[in-house]
């Protein structure tokens, strides 16, 4: 060990924790593949689909022409492209079939050049599906845990800073709700609203609160005694100021790395629910259902088993790797690697 | 000289699991106007209890305030309700304590802190607050202010830290500071800075400090006047001089000849033998009958009297008059 020799500025907590989280370069590489994965969910329709990103035509530019104009209802833009005036022009995304386009000319082809990973029973784009369904299990696993950590924050932080008796009865609450198999908790509640996009984000938002609920609640606990929780009420603060800006900024690193499982977990859910058909309702893409047509065709059609299933699985193991990372990086006791 | 706090006959008892048990009892306390005034026990005498009493931060439950006034500038503070409270706390009195880095906010820089201080009671905008931070910065002697309101807690020397939780306390001008054990937890030298730098305020800002302590150095170098807590009680009141010159209880005879002076040709330090009581049986009579080197059999039975001498003067003994006058 060298004393002495560093240099530059020291900036605080985060800082130090991205560093330790560098160390890890299988976590790092995680991260990684969940950033270009955001980028595909956000960038969907430039990635994959039948419209061109942009369009000259008549001399006149349309950008973004991803989106309906009234001039280009119900036009073939396949045909449109082949009768191009001179000077004009469309640019296609990569991928140029949209994630809902029926050829049933083409059902249950393998992979090939036309279609890089095959196609499904209706003759649909998988890749162009995956694409689209990416945004779909990304924002199902991003809502449900944010609506998650609203909850658990709120329920964990009032026990954990008032205790005594409003602490007893939001533990029993979460106690009983950790009793119930979650899974089959969605299920019955899904069997009685309808499965849009919304409630399933919802649900598993709902259902998901009490580890996250449990870990707030021992943080603040803990945090509780500290000093300058005592000296931020001396200072006059009431005590939605204490909680939220001096103790919560204390207990939000372990709570991160709880919300980043959490997405795993919430993605696994998600396509666990679409594959029984219970889950995002169709025509909506989305990796799970994909895997649920595999199904019936799992004695020749090993595309439709093989990317999606990969899909799944290496999003769950980035995000966990990820978690595991940040909570190696967070954890004192390791820090001296 | 007008008080501007007035604690008057409080008493303040913690549920334990051997039933209610009365830490202060009876406490009376005035702060005139800017002047520090030092309340010197040992631990477990009921000095913090007092402290945080007057803030209100007593935890309830366990604690409860029994009885007594607290008068803060003509208010009874125990009257008040919590919002009212909270306008007060860090706005006319602020409290020092006596971890100063764990009293600050780990994942906070040192400007963020001093400036959610200053929100916490006025509306500021972000320059006016950056400011001000800076001005408070320099108040407290930090230098490099405008380098150091970037720094996390554990960047800053526990001096620094203290200076920091000060400026804090400073935000709002209040009228009233509450210092408990502001540099027990600092170097020796360091401390030295701290007082002076109390002192200092005191002088240019016009407020009152209540100081807490259990060294009887820190109370000879800042204190005006000074009160001597023992098992929960007022054992004895003086100005500082008075105090040191004319001690009139032996437990603060005693608490003086533990100390060593520069001249000291003791070979040894006498310290009180045994231990104060513990607030579950303190003794019926005199609180400090076991361990005092004066004790008579009166002082086993009933209450020390309150024995008055000059300038407001007092103490809690018997045998007040005798005391150091050769013993």
């Amino acid at each position: 060990m060298s004393l002495g020799t560093y240099k530059g500025d020291y900036h605080g907590y985060w800082s130090g924790v991205w560093r330790e989280f560098k160390k890890d370069k299988l976590a790092v590489v995680a991260l990684c593949f969940i950033l270009v994965l955001v980028g595909v969910a956000i960038f969907d329709d430039l990635l994959a689909g039948s419209n061109p990103i942009v369009l000259r035509w008549n001399g006149k530019i349309y950008f973004p022409a991803i989106f309906e104009y009234r001039e280009f209802y119900a036009v073939d833009f396949k045909e449109l492209a082949e009768n191009l005036k001179e000077g004009d022009f469309a640019v296609f995304p990569p991928i140029r079939y949209s994630p809902t386009e029926y050829d049933l000319l083409s059902v249950l082809s393998p992979p090939s050049r036309e279609h890089l990973f095959g196609t499904d029973d209706r003759g649909r784009d998988v890749l162009s599906r995956m694409i689209h369904g990416t945004k779909v299990s990304l924002s199902i696993g991003f809502v449900s845990v944010g609506i998650a950590l609203l909850i658990g924050i709120f329920m964990g932080g009032i026990a954990g800073y008032y205790g005594g008796i409003v602490d007893f009865i939001i533990s029993r609450i979460f106690e009983v709700m950790i009793t119930f198999p979650v899974f089959f908790l969605i299920l019955t509640i899904l069997a009685f609203r309808d499965p849009s996009i919304y409630n399933i984000m919802i649900v598993i938002g709902a259902t998901g609160w009490t580890g996250i609920a449990r870990l707030v609640r021992g943080e603040f606990l803990k945090l509780r005694e500290y000093s300058f929780v005592e000296a931020a009420i001396a200072l006059g603060g009431g005590d939605l100021r204490v909680m939220i800006k001096h103790i919560l900024p204390n207990a939000l690193a372990p709570v991160l790395v709880a919300a980043t499982f959490g997405v795993a977990g919430a993605i696994l859910v998600e396509s666990a629910l679409s594959f029984l058909g219970f889950g995002v309702p169709p025509p909506n893409p989305s990796w799970g259902e994909l895997l649920s047509q595999s199904q019936r065709y799992v004695d020749f059609a090993w595309w439709l088993v093989l990317f999606p299933g990969m899909a799944i699985f290496m999003t769950v193991t980035a995000f966990n790797l990820v978690g595991e990372g940040f909570r190696n990086a967070m954890d004192p006791k390791l820090k001296s690697r | 000289m007008r008080n501007i706090l007035e604690i008057k006959d409080l008493r303040v008892s913690f549920f334990s699991n051997q039933g209610w048990v009365e830490v202060v009892s009876g406490v009376s306390i005035s702060v005139p106007e800017r002047s520090t005034v030092g309340i010197v026990g040992e631990s477990g005498c009921g000095k913090t209890v007092t402290a945080l009493s007057v803030m209100r931060l007593i935890p309830e439950p366990p604690g409860k305030i029994e009885g007594g006034e607290i008068v803060f500038n003509g208010m009874d503070l125990l009257k008040l309700s919590d919002r009212q409270m909270r306008a007060i706390r860090g706005n006319r009195i602020s409290m020092i304590f006596q971890e100063p880095i764990s009293s600050l906010n780990p994942v906070f820089t040192v400007g963020e802190q001093i400036g959610e201080a200053i929100r916490t009671h006025n509306r500021v905008s972000r320059k006016e607050e950056r400011e001000r931070v800076i001005e408070l910065l320099r108040l407290v002697k930090i230098p490099e202010p405008e380098k150091r309101l970037n720094s996390y807690p554990h960047e800053l020397s526990g001096g620094m830290c203290q200076r920091v939780m000060i400026a804090m306390a400073l935000s709002c001008n209040p009228e009233l500071l509450i210092a408990d054990e502001p540099t027990t937890a600092l170097d020796v030298t360091i401390q030295a800075g701290i007082l002076e730098l109390l002192n200092e305020l005191k002088e240019t800002m016009g407020m009152s400090i209540l100081l807490i302590t259990h060294d009887l150095g820190i109370v000879a170098e800042i204190a005006d006047e000074v009160y001597v807590m023992y098992a929960g009680k007022m054992v004895e009141h003086a100005l500082t001089v008075e105090l040191f010159n004319n001690p009139r209880h032996p437990y603060t005879v005693g608490l003086m000849e533990s100390i060593p002076g520069l001249h000291d040709t003791r070979k040894k330090l006498r310290a009180i033998p045994g231990m104060v009581p513990s607030p579950l049986n303190f003794p019926k009579g005199c609180r400090f009958q076991d361990r005092c080197s004066m004790v008579i059999d009166k002082c086993k039975v009933l209450e020390p009297p309150v024995v008055e001498f000059d300038n407001g003067h007092f103490s809690l003994c018997f045998r007040a008059e005798e005391v150091g006058q050769g013993n």
